[in-house]
This record gives C-alpha cells, sequence and structure tokens, in this order.
C-alpha cells in the first residue's frame, strides 16, 4: 500500500516537469497557432546553455539558470521575429516544417558542439535531500520544488495575462490577431515576446530535466511528445489543464513503472489515448475557441 | 490643409478593383458620413486608411504625412481609430478588458477615459465584468465605438455601426457621436442607414461602384439627387 502511495506521489511531482515542458507548447500555440516541434529541442538547448555557463563561468546551476534565462529570452525573441514570424499565415505547413528543420539542425549542432555523450547538471546536497512524511513515505526536495516552480510559473503567468496591458494584448491578439493590430499591436513583436517568454519556461524545465537526470542532444523529440500529451489530455487554452494533464501523464508513467518497469512510457501513452478517445477536446478546453 | 486625406486612392482584391481614385478629405473637427449600396467600396475605403489594407504611401495623407503604406497598428498609434464592420470585440476578454485594449498602442491623456466611455454608455458600466460575447448587438456595437475612442483618436472611423439592430438602438448610438463631436474628435461614418447618416454628417460622399457620385453638404441634395447616386439610375 505504501509503495503505490509513494507511485502515485513521484507521478505527481514527476508532472510538474511534464508540465513545465508542456507550458511553452501551450502558449506559443494558444497565442499564434504555432505548433513548435522544436520545442523539446530548445529545451535541451537550454540545458547545454546552463551547463555551458557552469563551466564558463564557474558558478553552480542555479545561478547558470538564472544567468541563461533572460539570454533565452533574448534568443526566443530573436527565433520568433527573424525566423517563425515569416512562416506564419493561413497556410500551417510552413512552420511546422521550418521548426522541423530547426529541430534537426539544434540536434545536431549540439552533437557538434558536446558529442554525444550524455550530461548532468549538478544541484549540491540539495538533489539527493528528501522530506519525510511519516510511515516510511517521503518526497524528494528536487522534485517538490519543480512542482512547485511549475505552479508558480502559471500564477506567474496567469498574472501576467489577465492583470497587465501586454497580457490583454496577449489575449487580445490569440483571439483576432487582424483586428489586435487595429488597438496598436504590433503582432510581430507580440509574438517574438512570447516565444521569449516560453523559452525562459523552457529554461526552467531545462534546469529541473538536467538536475534529475541526465541529458544529451537525442532526448528533445520524447519531450516534446510528453509536452503535447500533458497539453492536450489538459485541454487547450487552460494553464491549469496543462498542469492536470503533466500530472495524469507522470502518475500514469510511475504507475506502469511500478507495475513493470520497462511500461513505464507505454503508460504514460496509454492515459493520453484514453482521454483522447473519451475526451477528444482535453479534460479541461476553453470555452470560448 | 485637411486632416486627412485620400488622393487617388485605388484599391485591388486580386483581380477585383474595389477603388477608383477616390478624393476625399476629412477637415478637423468634422463629422463625414460616407453612404452607398452594397459593394459600393465604402469599407473598402476605410480599411485602406486604417491600414488594414496598404497601398501606395501618398494615398492617404494625415496631417500633411504619408500614410498609405503603413501598417494597421502604426496607423493607430498616429490617431486613426476603427470601430470594424462586425464589430469584432475580443471574445475571451471582458467588456471593461476590451476597452483598456483599445489604447495598447497610443496610451495617451486625453478625453477619452474608461469612466468617459461609461458615461457615454452608461449600459456598459453595469456590465464591465462580463464576458463581452454576453452583451446584445447594440450593446457590443456601443463597445466597439468606446473601444476605438479609448486611444484618443485625432479622427474615428465608423464602419456599418448600424448593421443588424434595432431602429430603437440605433438612434441611441447616433444619439453618441454629437458627444464624440463635441470633444473634437473627426469622425467619418460609413453607412447603409442614409437618414442617420445625414442626421449627424456636416458634409457626405456617396459611393458607388468604387468613385464618387455625390459629394458635398447633407442638406444640398434633393432625395432624387441622393438616390440617384446611391443606386446608379
Amino acid at each position: 500500500m505504501i509503495g503505490w502511495i509513494n507511485t502515485i506521489i513521484q507521478g505527481v511531482l514527476l508532472g510538474g516537469l511534464y508540465a513545465l515542458f508542456a507550458i511553452g507548447l501551450s502558449l506559443i500555440f494558444g497565442i499564434m497557432r504555432l505548433v513548435n516541434l522544436a520545442h523539446g529541442d530548445l529545451i535541451v538547448f537550454a540545458a547545454f546553455f546552463i551547463l555551458a555557463t557552469v563551466s564558463a563561468f564557474g558558478v553552480d546551476s542555479f545561478t547558470a539558470l538564472l544567468i541563461a534565462a533572460p539570454l533565452m529570452f533574448a534568443a526566443g525573441f530573436l527565433l520568433q521575429y527573424a525566423v517563425l514570424n515569416h512562416t506564419l499565415g493561413r497556410d500551417i505547413l510552413p512552420p511546422l516544417l521550418v521548426t522541423f528543420g530547426l529541430s534537426i539542425i539544434i540536434q545536431n549542432g549540439l552533437l557538434e558542439m558536446f558529442s554525444a555523450d550524455s550530461k548532468r547538471l549538478s544541484a549540491g546536497a540539495i538533489e539527493v535531500a528528501s522530506i519525510p512524511l511519516g510511515g516510511g513515505l517521503a518526497v524528494g526536495l528536487m522534485p517538490l520544488m519543480t512542482l512547485v516552480s511549475a505552479i508558480a510559473v502559471i500564477f506567474a503567468l496567469n498574472a501576467l495575462f489577465y492583470w497587465l496591458p501586454l497580457g490583454r494584448a496577449f489575449r487580445a491578439t490569440s483571439d483576432d490577431p487582424e483586428t489586435a493590430q487595429l488597438m496598436g499591436i504590433d503582432n510581430r513583436k507580440i509574438f517574438a515576446i512570447a516565444m521569449g517568454v516560453a523559452m525562459v519556461v523552457s529554461a526552467i524545465a531545462a534546469y529541473y530535466l538536467g538536475v534529475r537526470a541526465n541529458f544529451d542532444p537525442s532526448i528533445g523529440p520524447a519531450r516534446l511528445i510528453y509536452a503535447f500529451e500533458a497539453v492536450i489530455i489538459g485541454g487547450l487554452g487552460s494553464l491549469w489543464g496543462t498542469l492536470a494533464g503533466g500530472i495524469i501523464l507522470g502518475v500514469a508513467q510511475t504507475i506502469g513503472a511500478h507495475i513493470d518497469p520497462e511500461w513505464q512510457i507505454l503508460a504514460g501513452h496509454i492515459a493520453f489515448l484514453i482521454v483522447l478517445v473519451l475526451r477528444p477536446r482535453g479534460l479541461f478546453p476553453r470555452a470560448v475557441d | 490643409m485637411s486632416l486627412l486625406e485620400t488622393r487617388h486612392l485605388t484599391a485591388h482584391y486580386r483581380d477585383f478593383q474595389a477603388l477608383f481614385g477616390l478624393n476625399t478629405r476629412l477637415e478637423e473637427g468634422e463629422t463625414l458620413a460616407v453612404i452607398g449600396a452594397n459593394g459600393a467600396g465604402k469599407s473598402t475605403y476605410l480599411k485602406s486608411i486604417s491600414g488594414l489594407l496598404r497601398g501606395a504611401p501618398w494615398s492617404v495623407v494625415f496631417d500633411g504625412e504619408p500614410i498609405g503604406d503603413l501598417p494597421a497598428a502604426e496607423i493607430m498609434r498616429r490617431g486613426i481609430a476603427l470601430a470594424p464592420e462586425g464589430r469584432r470585440l475580443f471574445p475571451s476578454l471582458t467588456v471593461e478588458e476590451n476597452l483598456l485594449v483599445g489604447n495598447y498602442g497610443r496610451p495617451v491623456p486625453g478625453p477619452w477615459t474608461l469612466d468617459a466611455v461609461f458615461s457615454l454608455f452608461p449600459k456598459l458600466r453595469e456590465r464591465r465584468h462580463q464576458a463581452s460575447t454576453t452583451l446584445s448587438g447594440g450593446e457590443q456595437q456601443m463597445v466597439a465605438i468606446g473601444r476605438a475612442l479609448m486611444s484618443n483618436p485625432r479622427v474615428l472611423l465608423c464602419d456599418e455601426i448600424s448593421l443588424g439592430l434595432a431602429p430603437i438602438i440605433i438612434r441611441d448610438i447616433y444619439a453618441a457621436l454629437p458627444k464624440i463631436k463635441e470633444t473634437g474628435t473627426s469622425v467619418i461614418i460609413v453607412e447603409q442607414d442614409i437618414v442617420q447618416a445625414m442626421k449627424v454628417a456636416d458634409r457626405l460622399y456617396c459611393f458607388q461602384e468604387g468613385r464618387i457620385s455625390l459629394a458635398g453638404h447633407p442638406a444640398a441634395f434633393s432625395r432624387d439627387e441622393i438616390h440617384a447616386a446611391y443606386f446608379g439610375h
């Protein structure tokens, strides 16, 4: 029994990581209807960026994240402004092709620079710290921080969306890009800012990804799939839904792994398929669409 | 010099030419009505001014500067706001948010604030926290006009603000136009409802198949003249 409770707790915490993967993807799709196939690779790129910052400046990985976050914002802004904005239009194919190509470029670029060896970020003693819950249960501090960070990110983004003029501009552009221009909103700039914000979230995701497990240049596409599944399970357009989607995916995976370690990934995909069959619009779809 | 001019303004939708060299002008503080039948080019005219359709730089001149080739967001920032046909409110924003987003690109001080818009259209104050999709057509039109006013524009463009509304509602909305004029805002209204348009307009243009068929002071024309200019018989 303790084993099962522990499994579910671990699954919920893992869901925090998947939610962090998914938030950026959800944000970009929500605002500009762009399916970013390079999203997973951009997360891995951010992880290598943090790693390189650690070795270049000799700082700890959390400080490296703080350095990387604004730079990732700038990278996302430029990527959107200089490249992806030109692919957006009535046809949905060009952005898919370009981000697919970007995915390949990032993977091979990272392979060139960092080799195929798997790497890891170190967070020091906190990595193995845990909080005992009594009854033989304990939660790791790092997984708990991951979930708390995901929740904090969602709170912060919702505050941005609902309290600030920039957030209103995001939502207006998402509703109707042509009319948004009549409000003096420059869509290209709004999209670039959105991509920058998504990259900051991706850098946070990359930090927890790198501290939790090994990573190498080839793991991006699998992170993209988890992110997709979390977004779709949760329902498009709701960040809390995305968190729920991540948690459902995480719990399904840890339950699968508890039954048989080989079933971890498969169990997640099956949970995704079940939701897709029963609730094709996800569990918490946006009312207006 | 006029505040806003179009000079030989033409517009095309692919192979179809919608406007044929329109010369129009709007003076500071003036209310101009543009009337005409469906397909006369009225909406195209407003789209060209507001930057939703872009053309040659000097085809639209605002305050002495060419703006014909500028994007819509830039034209709004310079002080030309459009209440578009079909209202086009943002469905996921509340009434108040729809109004607030109206000055995103041009947050300048002026007579039009949230409170001023609520005083102009008191019904909106009660419904400020409702989703814009829950409003009646007339209320939605009030939000669309209020949203455009929030940027304290020098020129307000109104595209078919009476479309699909009951006569009593149309009267309410048109009652707001003189108050808008009092603040010094210049207005262009595009209308199929000739009677309403002529009541508030200082001057009018009638369009017919992308050309001006009549121009001048509303009182100067007989019913038959307007009828002929409107329908082309």
